[in-house]
């Protein structure tokens, strides 16, 4: 452990919040219907855009017209996806937008793909360069990214309106929503953010791939393509879909130790500014406050473990007497699977930020952390990606656990518990219930498909025994099931003898499995947090008094992060037993 | 806090050991097993399906087969975990059957009372009781029941209620007025009275209190609901974490047994709330009968938690029913002693509160009092068009009454007032005082200042009622200066002067416009839009039929500071259900480090025929695996009797405020229901293991 390390992560936290007070605020202004500074560049395009779709942005929208619009957005943007990726050859694509000339990916590993983009998760069975063409990946796959995200934005600011709302039954207008979130949340964030990261190194063009003589004298083919762009919202939307196959740790995805810190700001940033925009629409920032603060506490818990995990080194180091300690040159630590410029701290940090949220990147491998190490993505996948979580989602999910932390505390005060003045009755705990449990039911259901037939086991790498390849399965559909997208490498549903697709095949079963997994535990959560937002909209709103329970104070932010871990921890602790816990417990290499 | 208010009488407790009930409950823990019951129970149903799969699993292995699922487990292993499952269920039918039997008990009490009377009809017929309908008029003379519930409407006679209020000494019963209610099952003790029915046969208050104390008409309330479908899906939740568990262990070589199956799943899904959750809401109305209040439904006990608004009246609430003299006020020139004198002999005839406190208050000047045969008085009684009383004696007249009253007689008897009568009639109303000049012929002598009394300890009161977070507002008929004193003086947050029972109904209708629960005392007939309007209304039981039939609950005490208790039993009846849920989530915690080593025993280990990397988890030291998953079912089912005692006293309310009150709770009900079982199964075991040598 080194100071820079620690400063790297005391830093990251403080500017993190320097940037989302303000973004949450003025992300409260832009959905609430004020001006802002951007209103007058905008408001042209946004009329433009509501009359292109033929929307009429007033016309207010009951949960079930608004979930209605969502689910007919969403379908249309899967059937156009799979319909782009399985043409990517066909005769009317342009050659310099396929310079490589590859095919399609086979109908089983696209179902995984399309699945996989338009649910915000991004797991990625195909290396994107050696399977997607330019067109693909650019009004393919970097499409989806901006309208999954934005689709979990503005659930999330429904279920605020249904929390907040105190007549009628409007949670707003999806599409107005929705254009909003791309106009003025996410478009001028990734213009900046692509300007960062293109003035670092980052590529952006339609080059063919470059053929270079290395010093040993052999032709090394080197991958080119609109990388930024992508790049840029695949951070902010929470993504996650790598450009190349080693996503995050490619140079040309993310060239320096600057960009390192750059990109998991830009992750966390929407994240992060929702929690203080709820606060802000609520009437009470401390609202955001108790949240922000439950969030970050758990966050910097499972940083500070990864962190002092990785820099410890593993058993195996340990038992072959090699040097783990800080030397002259050297982080020290556990490099396996590391890039040296992001060090043992940008490692360890960016895969916490990356799997508490639902983004998913990754810039080191996660297999090759020692097993308290990569215990801990587990543990972050295990809280159901509530610690900032993915855009929106991170927020609309919380909610749903502030929902019933309510309801055990209200009763511990002693009287009908109330959320923000409003009562909760049995609809709300059956909906919140519900949508809490469908990411458990489904990561471990799948995994226990995956684990039992031999199907399932088809998928495993080779190289894998004993609990590591139980490992493998169930964080393969535990990072499905929330969305998230990271891989404890190794797992597969595609084999591809030869780059461009031709004689590859899919592994059926699991990229089925895994597509259905994802689009469940994306779409039911939403269903019933809108279900929710419907039930909770128009309440009637009791008065704070002196007998209520607070949810804007320290005690209340203790009793989310008990509920939140002890929800996490009953349901996920076998599995991981079997998993991440046996391997961190022994000095057997597997 | 105990708030015990003076003069209310608790219902002694029934105790729970008594024999006849420990009998009838044992017996009707094993009744209850009958799934038809536990179905509405998922919980318990869940573990009464998981004893059955286990019973069947061990008559198998018993018959020399196979156990179900595979494994190589012992018959004697599923032996006890059955055992120890179908104990889980009985004891949880047991906390319930309890706290019904204590109900049941009181109801037989009751239930002696609704005798077969024949009631004698106006026109002379007779008719039994029972048959009784609304509209019939029945009269009752001295010594006989009541056959009905009903309003006088001719006679004024005195009741024996003590059957149903505990209270021995008779009350009076008249037509008109607000004691013109009767119960059915009452005796009347002397004179007779027409009485006109106003129950349908079978459904009278006494046909209703039996039912509620008996928990025949018990329906889950609201939260209660929600609860249970929060329990339903942690059930869920745990039942694929145990299903699923099975295919994890294959995979990792480790085939695990139905039986250890079941019993994890049991020890994990939330056991404990759900075999108390009836109890306890069986329990908070059980609380109220015994301090004498009905509720007529479990929903009001909710609700009554839940009041954010307390509306009290002034009389008979915050100030003791009568306005006393506490000072006299002499005018210039006459001795104090000489105003205290007259007063006194003014009020000797005057048998009201008042005239009694002056003849107390003169008492203290050194007068006598007064041979009322040497007087030679006679005596002027008050009425409503003189607006005073008094005596003559010796020729002289001596009144007492209201201040313009008195001016205008000692005008007309050639008097002047002296001036500073106005002023001190004036200080005395804006002190919120009654003001009674006294006069002697044509002078007036004096002032006495007639106070309201605010009853002892109600500032306190109003503290622990606005720490509990409920604002009390004082309902009255004085004007807005003497109510704005009364309110100061007593501490009560807000008052409603001039009130009428529109204005009454008003108030109540804006309250719960804002949002806010209202609760209220009445027993007028004029009451009863209010009692009706109000979230809780409790209706005195001395009131009359109207305002009884339109609250929610009815205290027999009469007592109109019962509310505060009333909205203690129902916080208690909330906080005891929130605190046994987080107690039994927290309890997995350690359910879990004592099941999984003990399944995992072998599992992936490095050496052939080693342990497994897992066992470190045994931080119990526990003896060997299945004396672990035995004491962990052990412990889920004994904590539930061990906790029946809590369920049906109920957690203790604080007015600490909520948030002091969530971290006190979730600290012993949270960190010790998180702490707890690592000793008690730790504690089990050294038995299970050691001594029974499992």
């Amino acid at each position: 452990m080194t100071l820079a390390g620690w400063l790297t992560i005391v830093l990251f936290a403080v500017i993190l919040t320097a940037i989302a007070i303000p973004l949450g605020g003025y992300m409260a202004k832009v959905y609430t219907g004020e001006r802002v500074f951007l209103t007058p560049i905008l408001e042209g395009p946004e009329r433009f855009l509501h009359r292109v779709l033929r929307v009429d942005p007033r016309r207010e929208q009951d949960w079930k017209s608004y979930a209605k619009s969502l689910i007919i957005f969403s379908l249309a943007g899967w059937l156009l996806l799979y319909l782009i990726l399985r043409t990517q050859d066909a005769f009317f694509v342009p050659h310099a937008l396929n310079p490589r000339g590859f095919a399609s990916a086979p109908w089983n590993v696209t179902f995984n793909t399309v699945s996989s983009f338009t649910t915000n998760t991004n797991w990625q069975y195909y290396n994107g360069e050696t399977t997607m063409s330019y067109l693909s990946q650019m009004i393919g796959l970097t499409v989806q990214n901006w309208l999954s995200a934005g689709v979990g934005i503005v659930v999330a600011v429904a279920l605020i309106r249904g929390i907040v709302g105190r007549t009628g039954k409007s949670l707003g207008n999806f599409w107005q929503d929705l254009v909003r979130t791309i106009l003025y949340v996410l478009a001028p964030l990734s213009v900046l953010t692509a300007i960062v990261l293109v003035s670092q190194g980052v590529i952006a063009n339609f080059s063919n791939y470059l053929a270079v003589h290395t010093v040993t004298g052999l032709t090394q083919s080197i991958a080119m393509g609109p990388v930024a762009s992508q790049e840029a919202i695949k951070m902010l939307g929470t993504n996650g879909g790598g450009f190349f196959n080693t996503n995050s740790a490619h140079p040309f995805e993310n060239p320096t130790a600057f960009t390192n810190f750059f990109e998991m700001l830009m992750v966390l940033a929407i994240p992060a500014a929702l929690v203080f925009t709820y606060g802000r629409m609520t009437g009470n920032r401390r609202q955001g406050y108790a949240i922000y603060g439950t969030m970050m506490i758990m966050f910097l818990g499972a940083a500070v473990v990864a962190y002092i995990a990785e820099a410890h080194g593993s058993p195996a180091q340990h038992a072959a007497g090699l040097h783990t300690h800080v030397i002259s040159g050297s982080t020290g630590g556990n490099l396996e699977g590391k890039e040296q410029r992001f060090g043992i701290a940008g490692s360890a940090l960016f895969d916490v930020v990356t799997t508490v949220t639902s983004c998913g990147a990754v810039n080191s491998a996660i297999e090759s952390f020692t097993g308290i190490g990569g215990a801990v993505p587990f543990a972050n996948l295990s809280a159901s990606e509530v610690i900032f979580g993915g855009v929106g989602t991170g927020l609309y999910s919380i909610l749903l656990y502030v929902l019933l932390a309510v309801f055990i505390g209200g009763l511990m005060v002693g009287r009908t518990p109330e959320w923000l003045g409003k009562k909760l009755e049995a609809r709300e705990i059956k909906l919140a219930g519900l949508g809490i449990l469908i990411t458990p039911l489904a990561a471990l259901l799948a995994t226990a498909l995956a684990t039992a037939s031999h199907a399932g086991r088809e998928s495993i790498s080779k190289a894998a025994t004993g609990p590591q390849g139980f490992s493998e399965s169930f964080y393969a559909y535990l990072s499905q099931a929330n969305n998230n997208g990271s891989a404890f490498a190794g797992y597969t549903g595609f084999i591809q003898p030869s780059a461009g697709n031709v004689g590859s095949h899919g592994i059926t079963f699991a990229d089925l499995l895994g597509g259905f997994v994802m689009l469940f535990a994306r779409f039911a959560p939403i269903l019933f947090a809108l279900a929710v937002a419907g039930a909770l909209v128009g309440k009637r709103v009791t008065p704070a008094g002196l007998g209520t329970m607070r949810t804007d104070n320290p005690t209340f932010a203790v009793l989310l992060i008990g509920v939140i871990v002890l929800v996490g921890a009953l349901t996920f602790f076998p599995a991981l037993l079997l998993g991440p816990i046996v391997q961190g417990l022994t000095s057997h290499l597997y | 806090m105990s708030v015990q208010m003076p003069g209310a009488r608790e219902r002694k407790a029934i105790s729970l050991f008594q024999r006849d009930i420990v009998w009838r409950a044992l017996l009707d823990s094993f009744k209850k097993l009958d799934p038809r019951v536990q179905i509405h129970n998922p919980v318990m149903f869940v573990v009464e399906i998981g004893s059955v799969i286990t019973t069947v699993t061990w008559l198998i292995q018993a018959f020399g087969g196979r156990p179900l699922g595979g494994g190589s487990e012992p018959a004697w292993y599923t032996f006890v975990i059955a055992l120890w499952l179908w104990l889980t269920v009985v004891f949880a039918n047991m906390a319930e059957a309890f706290a019904e039997g204590r109900g049941r008990a009181q109801a037989e009490t009751l239930r002696t009372m609704r005798k077969e009377t024949v009631a004698t009809m106006r026109d002379g017929s007779t008719k039994a009781a029972s048959e009784l309908t609304r509209g019939d008029i029945v009269i009752v003379p001295a010594g006989e029941l009541i056959p009905g519930d009903g309003t006088v409407i001719e006679g004024i006679a005195t009741v024996d209620e003590s059957a149903i209020t505990g209270e021995s000494a008779p009350v009076i019963r008249e037509s008109g007025g607000d004691r013109s209610a009767v119960t059915g099952g009452t005796r009347v003790t002397s004179d007779r009275i027409e009485i006109e029915i106003t129950q349908e046969p079978g459904k009278s208050f006494l046909d209703r209190m039996i039912a509620l104390v008996e928990g025949a008409e018990r329906r889950k309330t609201p939260n209660e609901i929600a609860l249970n479908i929060l329990l339903a899906a942690l059930t869920l939740i745990f039942m694929i974490v145990v299903a699923t568990l099975r295919p994890f262990g294959l995979f990792a070589g480790t085939p695990i047994s139905e039986t250890t199956l079941i019993a994890l799943l049991v020890a994990l899904i939330p056991t404990t709330i759900g075999a108390l959750l009836s109890a306890i809401g069986i329990a908070g109305m059980d609380r109220l009968v015994r301090r004498n209040v009905l509720a007529l439904s479990g929903r009001a006990v909710e609700a009554s938690g839940d009041i954010d608004v307390l509306l009290l009246d002034k009389t008979g609430t915050i100030t003791i029913g009568n306005r006393l003299a506490s000072e006299f006020v002499p005018m210039p020139g006459v001795p104090e002693s000489e105003l205290a004198e007259v007063a006194q002999l003014s009020s000797l005839a005057d048998e009201t509160p008042e005239g009694r406190s002056i003849v107390v208050l003169a008492k203290q000047y050194g007068i006598r009092e007064h041979d009322m045969s040497t007087l030679h008085a006679d005596f002027v009684p008050f009425t409503a068009q003189t607006r005073m009383s008094g005596v003559d004696v010796d020729g002289r007249r001596l009144r007492k009454g209201a201040g313009d009253a008195i001016i205008e007689l000692v005008s007309r008897e050639g008097g002047t007032p002296p001036p500073e009568l106005q002023a001190q009639l004036v200080r005395i109303g804006n002190e919120g005082g009654t003001p009674l000049a006294v006069s002697r012929d044509s002078q007036v002598l004096g002032v006495i200042y007639l106070k309201d009394t605010i009853k002892e300890g109600m500032s306190v009161r109003f503290d622990q009622l606005r720490a509990m977070g409920i604002k009390t507002v004082m309902v009255t008929g004085d004007n807005r200066l003497t109510a704005a004193k009364i309110a100061a003086e007593s501490g009560v947050d807000d008052f409603l002067p001039e009130a009428t029972p529109e204005a009454k109904l008003a108030l109540i209708r804006e309250q719960q416009e804002d949002g806010r629960l209202v609760a209220m005392t009445g027993d007028g007939t004029n009451d009863a839009p209010a009692l009706a309007q109000a979230d809780v209304g409790v209706a005195m039981n001395t009131g009359t039929q109207a305002a009884r039939e339109a609250g929610n609950m009815v205290d027999l005490d009469s007592n109109p500071t019962k509310l505060i208790e009333i909205v203690e039993v129902g916080k208690q009846l909330l906080i005891t259900r929130g605190a046994l849920t987080t107690f039994s989530i927290a309890n997995d915690v350690a359910k879990y480090f004592a099941i999984l080593p003990a399944v995992f025993v072998t599992t992936w280990a490095t050496t052939p025929g080693g342990k497994s990397p897992l066992h470190v988890l045994n931080v119990m030291g526990l003896g060997s695996p299945r004396s672990a998953i035995v004491s962990a079912i052990i412990f889920n089912a004994l904590v539930i009797p061990l906790l029946i005692p809590l369920s049906l006293r109920g957690v203790r309310y604080r007015p600490i405020g909520a948030s002091a009150l969530l971290r006190r709770n979730l600290l012993i009900y949270g960190l010790g229901g998180i702490i707890a079982p690592f000793i008690g199964i730790k504690l089990i075991d050294l038995i299970v293991h050691n001594v029974l040598g499992a």
